[in-house]
């Protein structure tokens, strides 16, 4: 008997495909297409501590095979999150990991505090790898110090009911050295990646197409970054999970991220062109899964390692 | 609260028409059951490019006219102008051929409880969804006068059928190609006053709904309008398709077109803030 399901640090998941983080708005616009149960897990968008309007529009450009965004993590904050959507989601049966950004460390611990009361989380990942807050060479997972004081901050936070999972930036020289880093200070599982930073130049115009300038690069036009990025962090820590994300439209796109090292995998612009795409992409994968010859997803995992 | 359309589904609607009409294509598709759910103002999401494309986001379509068959039998037609990647594919498709299809999308046009004297506003292609408003508008005893604007006489688009149904039609062109030459604009307030208005509805260029709404706020009428922002999913999820608008409690949020959406009371939307977050909106920062 085949089993799918999987573990991110402490805790289990049914089966390995989950929303990403930002790609899944409250959970109700894609409850209408299907049941958010039959997913893994459903990972919220990025909250912070108060109510936050984004960024002006044009927030979207559309690339070849991909997109840049500049949403800005618009959303109400932790109060109104944790009164109306996290319930929401509970009523619905659905496995959730709570996603948080700060601007400062001590928002981070702030937030971490306020989570660690909430019954029935799966999993925190800590979002420090956001592109789109306003001084991006503030981006904590960019140096080495500052991803660890954010990570220590959570961490210092929230007992041990949930595993902390801290999304990484793919703009970074070296992308292991910031997981160790993290890793140390208390992550028990890693996101990888985050979008990478882009820039469109509308040509009528003749300046930066997004009201923001920079954006965030996701779609399939990501996707070797994301396998290489997950191949070295295994290599790296082969014991540390990893949630794997980063343009995946399909059961092999997923089962790459798998065999890189990634335990589970979340989907996030696939969503975007096709409602149904995680569901499409979960049973792409188990039958992927099975016709290989494993006996679970954790042998597959990080199985592109093998000796030759 | 959000007013998530939670009659959208997900088809392969096949193509049972495709026709040049001026500068635009009319095409129909096959939905099935789909058709009964349609309010004027929804709209369609489709998927274009076709398997393994580089485009990898919807393209949003309002849509011109749904016809319910009977039984699981009904169709979706819609007006394509092919300016872009995505919509000349879409134009380019053969009777016969499929494509993905999430639908119907958003908010509809509010239809008066009693009989009014309502003008309907179409910029270009925005004039497509008006048609079905108008059916509905004028079989609840509405009064419906027309103004179509267009920056040349191809790009209006007014079927016959579509013509019918209104009490007059007025075309502007900035070309002067057909009907009065300049823009909607420089029509609408003697009409307001020839024919007692009381609800515009208009569709069409965001710069052409903000003259508009300060018209219509000059008149002291009700402007209801379906704005246009490009949308990444169509169905709420990628908050790129927001614009500030003021709220009943006056406080101004970032609403997603797609889901508050299309249709907005003009007058709450804050046309003034282009490529800026208002001050006083919600969670500014």
């Amino acid at each position: 008997m085949f089993d799918f399901s999987t573990m991110l640090g402490s805790s289990r998941f049914d089966n390995p495909i989950l929303t990403a983080s930002g790609c899944a708005g409250s959970g109700k616009e894609l409850a209408q297409f299907f049941p958010l149960s039959a997913l893994g897990g459903i990972v919220t968008k990025s909250i912070m501590l108060k109510p936050r309007s984004g960024r002006a529009t044009p927030r979207m450009a559309e690339t070849p095979s991909g997109m840049l965004n500049s949403i800005g993590l618009q959303g109400p904050g932790i109060d109104l999150f944790l009164e109306n959507d996290i319930p929401w989601l509970q009523s619905q049966g659905a496995r959730i990991v709570i996603s948080i950004a700060g601007e400062t460390v001590e928002d981070y611990a702030v937030l971490a505090r306020r989570i660690r009361g909430v019954t029935g989380v799966a999993a925190l990942e800590v979002n420090i790898s956001c592109p789109n807050v306003e001084n991006r060479g503030q981006v904590f997972a960019c140096h080495p110090d500052t991803a660890r004081a954010a990570i220590e901050a959570v961490r210092r936070n929230v007992g041990g009911d949930f595993p902390i999972i801290a999304k990484l930036s793919p703009d970074v020289t070296d992308i292991s050295m910031i997981a160790t880093e993290v890793v140390s200070a208390g992550a028990d599982g890693l996101a990888l990646i985050n979008t990478v930073l882009g820039m469109v130049i509308d040509t009528n115009t003749m300046r930066p197409k997004l009201a923001g300038k920079t954006g965030g690069l996701s779609g399939p036009a990501i996707r070797p970054i994301a396998v290489r990025a997950i191949y070295q962090v295994r290599q790296a820590l082969p014991h540390v999970s990893i949630l794997g994300m980063g343009g995946v439209s399909s059961g092999q796109d997923a089962l790459q991220l798998i065999l890189a090292g990634a335990s589970a995998v979340s989907i996030g612009t696939a969503t975007f062109g096709n409602p149904l795409a995680a569901i499409t992409i979960k049973s792409e994968l188990e039958s992927l899964l099975v016709t290989k010859g494993f006996n679970s997803t954790a042998e597959a995992v990080g199985y592109a390692h093998r000796a030759e | 609260m959000h007013k998530i359309n939670n009659l959208a589904t997900v088809i392969d609607a096949e193509v049972t028409s495709n026709r040049k009409a001026g500068a635009y294509h009319h095409i129909a598709f096959s939905v099935g059951t789909m058709a009964a759910h349609v309010r004027p103002g929804n709209f369609v999401a489709l998927s274009v490019g076709g398997p393994g494309a580089s485009t990898v986001l919807r393209r949003a379509f309002a849509i011109y006219r749904a016809t319910h068959l009977g039984g699981n039998q009904g169709q979706i037609e819609l007006v394509i102008a092919p300016h872009g990647q995505g919509s000349s594919w879409v134009a380019a498709r053969q009777v016969g051929e499929k494509v993905s299809m999430i639908g119907p999308l958003g908010t509809s046009f509010g239809i008066p409880s009693e009989p009014a004297r309502t003008l309907l506003v179409g910029g270009g292609y925005g004039s497509a969804p008006l048609f079905g408003l108008s059916e509905v508008l004028k079989s609840r005893g509405c009064r419906v006068d027309m103004v179509l604007g267009a920056s040349t006489a191809m790009k209006i688009y007014a079927p016959l059928e579509g013509k019918r149904t209104v009490n007059s039609l007025t075309v502007t062109t900035e070309d002067g190609s057909a009907g009065s030459q300049g823009r909607v604009s420089d029509v609408i307030p003697a009409l307001i006053d020839e024919n007692k208005i009381e609800v515009i509805y208009s569709c069409g260029p965001m710069g052409m709904l903000e003259a508009i709404t300060d018209i219509a706020k000059e008149k002291g009428v009700v402007h209801q309008c379906a704005v246009e922002e490009s949308m990444a999913c169509g169905i709420g999820v990628c908050m790129t398709c927001v614009l500030p608008v003021r709220g009943e409690d006056g406080v101004i949020r970032m609403l997603r077109s797609c889901i508050d959406g299309p249709v907005m009371d003009g007058e709450a939307v804050q046309w003034q803030a282009k490529r800026i977050i208002p001050a006083d909106t919600w969670g500014a920062h």
